[in-house]
């Protein structure tokens, strides 16, 4: 089967959603919509044999094969474990927001068509091969995460989270499809197999140190890495559900996903280690920080979500130091990389769907509120419960396996001697044993401000109670999840994540099975990162208790010094600095866009004349002057400068009738019987008609034309005008194919049967273009009679109306 | 001839512009006739004067006038006219519609923008 069409089925269903809704009201359209990714995570499923053996599958679609761009799928163990992502998290949101979204108050149409429209887009960043192809499924994901963000599109915040995450994650599409264009030209291909293959020629290439930071922006601002990290706090004004499944389980890995695609390629180089690893830890540190100031659950998740994001790159950073040492400490990295992308995306998707059921069951996500929830909603309880213990890092569950790993590949970090590690590779761990301190407070934060302590003397909005069966449903099954790893996780790493890991590190490893890394929760008392864990829950501990004599101390950085303000101003700038210099040049005056248009005519034309040296005269050419032509053409000229210098209406019109005679009066010079025929008919029509006109237009006025006015407009009329007898005299001298006139007068007779050859091309050669001609005069025709008969009063009516 | 020709398209080419740049609707309209009869004697001028004879068979006359410069012309004459008649009631409306016909003050507004 072609399975690469199935990234297009989601797409292809969401045609039909607006049916469904509008047919189907009883029914909620969540339940259609299910079917998409539950028959798409099943289908995929069949692929973890292939992929546990280190085989990948392969289904293409041409699309512009001559530039050599093509739908590819292509699915090794990395693009599956991402595909199953997708379509597993998919479907337990779809079946979330099935119970979240009222199918009477909100526009379900549009919430699934856009929902569908990301999950092929996902899928396609996910599975492509073709970098084109990758860029362009990378930027619908940012259309349609826009559009979800700002799916509540009344409210301010919803308009503004959406745009600003459009801005800053187009702007990295951009630079990304730069790199891609780079890697492009220095592989001659764009299919990422293929560079892959032929990168170890790319290294000393002056392209290659630019790619790979075009590319890594890409990747920086979709995963929402320092200092991008920005607009997901703002995206949590989309609905809970596209929070769960965009911004924090599929969409913002997919920046990871990029880094860990373009490993083999770029993992030579120092600048990629020092960028990934470096940013990666930075934003860990920075979210983890500031996660505790928060005071909105979904701000809380989202800032635990960039400092985890953080923490996954950081780990893909140091899995590229694999490349640089034989060690095998430093195997270790890439396998918990993408062991804690499949432990975040359970933990936090539950939490994203717990904050959701608080919100919907309480109307409030300000924890401040909140408080003592935990004997009315026991499951949610429980639920937030084991997440946020996953998430701070504490057995039994699946976060504590991956945090060991991490604590694990930091701390080997230490014993990498090249690129100045050996001065600042103790940094590594240092900032990730400070930023599992401040995971485990705002864990802890979230759920006990939540759930423990006792109820706020205010009343929360909606009198609270546990959420519907159907709602608990997902967030169970995560939890599950959570608990469920912990206890298997070779069984996962050898199903997933071992096969992912060869995706990353090809060269590496030439089987799976060969991936040489046994999870286990215990590693003994000598083991440093169990003193490391141990510590951490120690201080942690203290400063959650002591939580509200230092949170205070947050407010001591002034909102204009955040980067948010920078973003703010930056964008004010943008706009208005836009804004200043279009309106600068767009005047609205139709006469200034007319300046521009013959100033460029004439300039462009006059300068490719000089440059290509097109200007030639060939005196010889020209035909010998005519008396009754020099007569004429004083006459054109004096009736010119009778219309130019008429100071009344009648006096200009009369002018112009003169000029239409003469030119008429050259016809008949110049041998052309028929123009002077009609050229007399029309001028003369024309000149009644003016009359007629006459009437219903005022005299004649300068409007206060300056004389600056003046010269400006002679300047640019001089121009054009030198730069039309230039054209004419060399379009005349030159011909650099023959006419085809010659054919016209050799074949007027015999083919057409005609005497005459003008009217003969005219309804013969060129019959059509006159029909159209004759079309043409009828529609302005029909336009004349509606403009005079249509009735003036519209404008009096309508203001009628507004009384 | 052909000199002469180019410089006087060039003066009709001139005073067309200098008029479309003006502010009244009326010396646009005049502009925009003046510049179709530049074009006219642009193309016929472009394709030769040459030629002793009209381009009509005729028995014993081998150098005609080029036909084709003409049918092309003949076309635009009657398109200009239309064009002209058009422009020319759509300035009669819109001098109706707004009491000016200043082009200075017919412009957008930011509403339009």
């Amino acid at each position: 089967m072609n399975f690469v069409l199935l990234i297009f089925l989601p797409i292809m269903a969401a045609l039909f959603v607006p049916l469904l809704f509008r047919k189907l009201k009883d029914i909620h359209t969540g339940w259609f919509v299910l079917l998409v990714p539950v028959s798409l995570f099943i289908y995929y499923i069949g692929f973890i044999k292939t992929t546990m053996d280190g085989g990948h599958a392969l289904s293409e679609l041409q699309w512009i094969p001559s530039l050599g761009i093509s739908f590819v799928s292509y699915i090794d163990g990395l693009s599956l474990l991402f595909t199953l992502l997708i379509t597993g998290i998919g479907a337990l949101v779809v079946l979330y927001s099935i119970f979240y979204l009222d199918k009477r108050k909100e526009k379900l149409n549009h919430f699934y068509v856009y929902l569908l429209i990301f999950m092929s887009a996902m899928l396609g960043v996910v599975q492509s091969d073709n970098v084109i192809s990758l860029y362009l499924f990378w930027e619908l994901t940012s259309i349609s995460s826009f559009l979800l963000i700002g799916y509540w599109s009344t409210r301010d915040g919803s308009r503004f989270g959406a745009l600003k995450s459009m801005m800053i994650t187009v702007f990295g599409g951009l630079m990304m499809l730069g790199g891609f264009v780079l890697l492009g030209i220095m592989g001659d291909t764009f299919s990422i197999r293929e560079l892959i293959a032929s990168s170890p020629t790319f290294v000393g290439h002056e392209f290659f140190t630019l790619a790979l930071v075009l590319v890594l922006l890409g990747a920086f601002t979709k995963s929402a890495q320092f200092p991008f990290h920005i607009w997901l706090p703002d995206a949590m004004e989309a609905p809970t559900p596209v929070s769960a499944y965009l911004h924090s389980a599929t969409m913002v890995k997919a920046g990871l996903y990029l880094v860990a695609r373009f490993t083999p390629i770029f993992a030579v180089s120092e600048v990629w280690i020092w960028l990934v690893a470096g940013i990666g830890l930075l934003t860990l540190f920075w979210g983890s920080f500031f996660a505790v100031k928060q005071t909105d659950l979904k701000a809380i998740l989202a800032f635990s979500t960039i400092s985890q994001l953080g923490l996954i790159m950081s780990l893909l950073g140091a899995g590229a130091l694999a490349y640089h040492s034989d060690d095998p400490i430093f195997k270790f990295a890439t396998f918990a990389a993408i062991f804690h992308l499949i432990n975040h995306a359970t933990f936090k998707g539950s939490l994203f769907m717990i904050a959701g059921i608080v919100d919907h069951e309480t109307g409030t996500r300000d924890i401040r509120k909140l408080g003592g929830l935990m004997s009315i909603m026991p499951v949610s309880f429980t639920v937030a419960f084991i997440g946020s213990m996953s998430m701070a890092g504490l057995p039994p569950f699946n976060g504590f396996l991956s945090k060991e790993m991490f604590l694990q590949s930091m701390l080997a970090i230490r014993h990498f001697e090249l690129f100045n590690f050996a001065t600042w590779g103790i940094l590594f761990p240092v900032i990730a044993w400070i930023a599992s301190v401040f995971t485990l407070v705002y864990s802890f934060y979230f759920v006990f401000k939540t759930f423990a302590g006792q109820q706020k003397s205010e009343p929360l909005p909606i009198k609270p109670h546990e959420a519907p069966v159907g709602m608990l449903v997902s967030p169970v099954i995560l939890a599950t999840l959570v608990v469920g790893i912990f206890f298997i996780p070779n069984l996962i790493g050898k199903w997933l994540v071992k096969p992912a890991v060869m995706a990353v590190q090809p060269d590496l490893y030439n089987h799976p099975s060969e991936v040489d890394v046994d999870v286990a929760a215990w590693h003994g008392f000598d083991a440093p990162e169990l003193w490391m864990t141990v510590s951490l829950v120690g201080v942690g501990l203290v400063l959650f208790l002591t939580l509200a004599r230092w949170q205070k101390m947050y407010d001591i950085q002034p909102e204009y010094l955040s980067l948010n303000a920078l973003y703010d101003s930056a964008m004010m700038f943008g706009e208005g600095g836009m804004n200043k210099l279009s309106r600068f040049y767009m005047t609205g005056l139709i006469r200034t866009y007319l300046i521009y248009m013959f100033a460029f005519i004439a300039s462009i034309t006059a300068a490719t004349l000089f440059i290509k040296e097109a200007f030639v005269v060939d005196m010889d050419s020209f035909s010998p002057i005519n008396l009754y032509g020099v007569l004429t053409a004083i006459v054109l000229v004096v009736a010119v400068c009778m219309v130019l210098l008429a100071k009344t209406r009648l006096s200009a019109i009369i002018a112009l009738g003169a000029v239409g005679y003469s030119v008429a009066l050259f016809f008949v010079i110049f041998k052309a019987p028929d123009l002077a025929l009609t050229q007399l008919v029309i001028e003369t029509i024309s000149v009644a008609l003016f009359l007629l006109a006459f009437k219903h237009l005022p005299s004649l006025n300068n409007h206060g034309q300056t004389k600056r006015n003046k010269i400006g407009n002679l300047i640019i009329a001089a121009g054009v005008g030198i730069t039309v007898t230039l054209i004419a005299l060399s379009a005349h001298s030159q011909k650099l194919i023959p006419s085809i006139s010659q054919y016209y007068k050799d074949t007027v007779a015999t083919e057409a049967g005609g005497g005459n050859i003008v009217n003969v091309i005219l309804v013969d050669y060129r019959g059509f273009d006159t029909l159209f001609e004759i079309a043409v005069l009828s529609i302005a025709g029909i336009a004349v009679i509606a403009m005079i008969r249509l009735k003036l009063s519209r404008k009096e009516e309508s203001t009628d109306e507004n009384q | 001839m052909e000199f002469l020709m180019a410089i006087v398209i060039g003066i009709l080419f001139m005073a067309a512009v200098y008029l479309i740049l003006s502010r009244s609707i009326l010396k646009i309209i005049l502009g925009t006739g003046l510049l179709s009869h530049g074009a006219h004697l642009l193309l016929l001028t472009m394709g030769g004067l040459g030629g002793t004879s009209p381009p009509v068979l005729a028995e014993g006359v081998a150098d005609y006038a080029d036909p084709l410069p003409q049918a092309l012309i003949l076309t635009a004459i009657v398109i200009s006219f239309g064009v002209t008649a058009f422009i020319l009631v759509l300035a009669y409306r819109s001098y109706a519609e707004h009491k000016t016909d200043n082009m200075n003050l017919m412009r957008g507004n930011d509403e339009h923008d």
